[in-house]
């Protein structure tokens, strides 16, 4: 007779050792990308003088907070196995449309909805095409990036200043914690962004979605799931937040430019990847991706207090810092399993 | 005719026919071939003599694609491998020799290789995404070939050297007879030896390759390194054709060009099966594209915006997916009215 009344007990102890072991596992990328961020900074702080500033920590991320929102928009769309190469551009097109729109006498409680709305149009344009006509994401995004830097460029070649007052005001307001330390308004939304999109990334039935289509979309379609839906809401977030990265850029430049944050797809693909996110997938947090976009700002920040760097001794720098941490990232990860 | 309309690259081969074909009414001469000084001359010369570098760049970038890879590097490696070639050229002694650009050319060549052994190896031996390990070499890349020419742009005036972008052999210009005989060779080693099936199979999945018994990691790096190769040569048509080397011009943002080149020839990213033949098909349209503009004189601030609407169109056309939609949408009033009769 087979007993169903008392299910057989798992061994509570050896299941937990167990559950941690893995939970280690999939964190280990993340840790590893900690350790060496850590390792880079102490590497900084014995190099140069006053690089233990907390202020200079505090600048990597008032420089990069434009990044940082773009890089968790593309961060949803790589854990779907997508990508978005139209990042940049649409940054750039949010740009030079706010500048055109608040010159043109627009009120700013006008502009900023509308240009968010833009981008995340183009967003869900490019997703419905991926989606209903199957296009390859790394194409039809390029398309995006055609036709976003194409529409700033006919809008303006040149670069248009801002002087609306609540950008120049949003522009110059620092929260501050002591004197001489502090950060702009931008690092507040940057990191609420970051702490929505975990909190949807980890908790939420559609963040779930988002990490299934990765693993891997057929199973996730016959498990039930929506599928289309998400996949075209991931390149709408995306759009989103290339859109908001744009406003914050023009918030940190005061001005609108078609040329604006080129290759700043690279950088975003490049910070989501450090941060121990799978191209193909499925794997990966957003807490990776914002300590992929610090180890981006350290490095430049390593670069500008050598101070004496020509244009291309930091582009051969910059490869070398990113070759030796990768590798160690790799090392690291390789031994750990 | 159904199986022509099928050929997946019977839509890229529509597009690239409409293309040219507007172009007529711009330029009413544009299909016309003169023979001046026992050379060709036409905008239709013009539009294989631009596609040149493009198409060897995108012949590598195939392969790589083939084994599930990228390769982000190969701008920077055609403007390293036009600085090298200029350089050696720059400090002979006697510029008109053949021999010592051939030395050039040679040292470039090696070089490439080099580079290309180094993507190939940071993906299979240290394992990092391709995407990544190349985005290093094209950073880091295009800040060597500035080193190498301190930043400045290096003038030669080499005879033999100009003969590889623009020449003429047999009335052909020398940069489209170099790429026509390095893809037929391509084409022969690939498609006429196991080299092509064993590189789709590393593409198709690299673990069950390997446990066939195939050297997945040597094929993956002689991907990286053919790449390079092809990139290099590109750089050298690049900077004979302006007989100096521009390490900020050469070769900058080709590398999307040549994927987009490699998609519309019906290459899926994800890797496998690939098709050399539509890549180079992919790589005219894309010159096409460009010669194109100019003719119809699109404004300069537009002619992004022209390039997306092409590969807005090019992609719905080549998507199964769409035309179906279209067709349905055409057939669906057709049904009703049948009905009515009855």
């Amino acid at each position: 007779m087979i007993d169903v009344t008392a299910p057989p007990q798992p061994d509570t102890a050896a299941a937990a050792a167990r559950k941690r072991r893995r939970a280690d596992r999939r964190h280990i990328p993340v840790l590893a990308t900690l350790v060496l961020l850590a390792a880079m900074y102490g590497l900084g702080v014995a190099n140069y003088d006053n690089f233990s500033d907390t202020q200079v920590l505090l600048n990597v991320f008032v420089d990069n907070a434009f990044l940082l929102v773009v890089a968790a928009g593309m961060t949803f769309v790589i854990l779907t196995g997508g990508i978005d190469l139209s990042v940049g551009a649409v940054v750039a097109l949010t740009t030079v449309v706010a500048a055109t729109l608040l010159n043109a006498g627009w009120p700013a409680v006008v502009v900023l909805p509308l240009v968010l709305l833009m981008g995340t149009t183009l967003g869900l344009g490019m997703g419905a095409v991926i989606h209903y006509f199957k296009v390859e994401p790394f194409i039809a995004t390029l398309a995006g990036m055609f036709l976003a830097r194409g529409l700033s460029l006919l809008i303006n070649r040149n670069s248009i200043p801002i002087t609306d007052p609540f950008w120049s005001g949003m522009a110059q307001e620092r929260i501050r914690f002591a004197p001489g330390i502090f950060i702009s308004t931008s690092v507040v939304i940057a990191l609420v962004v970051v702490l929505v999109g975990a909190y949807v990334l980890a908790y939420t039935r559609f963040g779930r979605t988002v990490y299934a289509i990765g693993g891997n979309a057929d199973s996730a379609l016959l498990m039930g799931l929506p599928v289309g839906r998400t996949r075209i809401a991931v390149y709408t977030v995306s759009g989103f937040c290339s859109s908001l990265g744009g406003v914050l850029l023009s918030f940190y430049m005061l001005s609108g430019y078609s040329l604006h944050a080129q290759g700043m797809e690279l950088d975003a693909i490049a910070a989501v990847v450090i941060g121990g996110v799978l191209l193909t997938g499925g794997s990966g947090y957003l807490f990776g991706t914002v300590l992929g976009v610090l180890v981006l700002g350290l490095i430049q920040t390593i670069i500008t207090f050598q101070g004496t760097l020509s244009s291309w001794w930091t582009k051969i720098v910059i490869g070398i810092l990113l070759f030796v941490f990768i590798v160690l990232q790799r090392l690291v990860t390789r031994r750990a399993r | 005719m159904t199986t022509l309309v099928r050929h997946r690259l019977f839509w890229p081969a529509v597009v690239l026919v409409l293309l040219l074909a507007s172009n007529v009414f711009f330029a009413p001469r544009f299909f016309t071939i003169t023979l001046q000084d026992g050379h060709l001359y036409g905008s239709l010369i013009d539009v294989l003599r631009s596609a040149t570098p493009l198409a060897l760049v995108a012949l590598g970038m195939t392969v790589v694609i083939a084994t599930g890879g990228i390769d982000l590097s190969v701008g920077s490696v055609m403007a390293i491998a036009g600085a090298v070639a200029c350089l050696i050229i720059g400090d002979l002694p006697n510029q008109d020799s053949v021999g010592g650009v051939l030395l050039a050319v040679g040292a470039a060549l090696v070089l490439a290789v080099v580079l290309g052994i180094w993507n190939g190896i940071l993906v299979t031996v240290i394992g990092i995404q391709p995407i990544i390990a190349t985005l290093i070499l094209m950073v880091a890349g295009r800040g060597i070939a500035q080193l190498l020419t301190d930043g400045q742009i290096i003038n030669v005036s080499s005879p033999p050297f100009r003969v590889i972008g623009a020449g003429y052999a047999l009335a052909i210009p020398v940069s489209v007879i170099i790429v026509a005989v390095v893809v037929a060779a391509a084409v022969l080693l690939i498609r006429r030896s196991a080299l092509g099936v064993l590189v789709e199979a590393v593409g198709a999945s690299p673990t069950a390759s390997r446990l066939a018994g195939i050297r997945a990691r040597g094929l993956t790096v002689m991907a990286y390194a053919f790449a390079a190769v092809c990139a290099a040569v590109a750089g050298l048509i690049f900077s004979s054709n302006v007989a100096s080397a521009d390490s900020n011009a050469a070769g900058n943002l080709i590398e999307l060009d040549a994927i987009l080149a490699v998609v519309i020839g019906g290459t899926a990213l994800t890797g496998g099966r690939f098709s050399i033949a539509g890549s180079v098909l992919g790589a005219v349209l894309i010159s096409a594209l460009d010669i194109t503009t100019y003719t119809i004189g699109v404004p300069a601030e537009t002619t992004l915006l022209f390039k997306a609407v092409v590969v807005v169109v090019l992609c719905l056309s080549q998507s199964a997916a769409f035309r179906a939609a279209v067709f349905r949408r055409r057939s669906a009033p057709a049904t009703p009215a049948a009905e009515v009769p009855a």
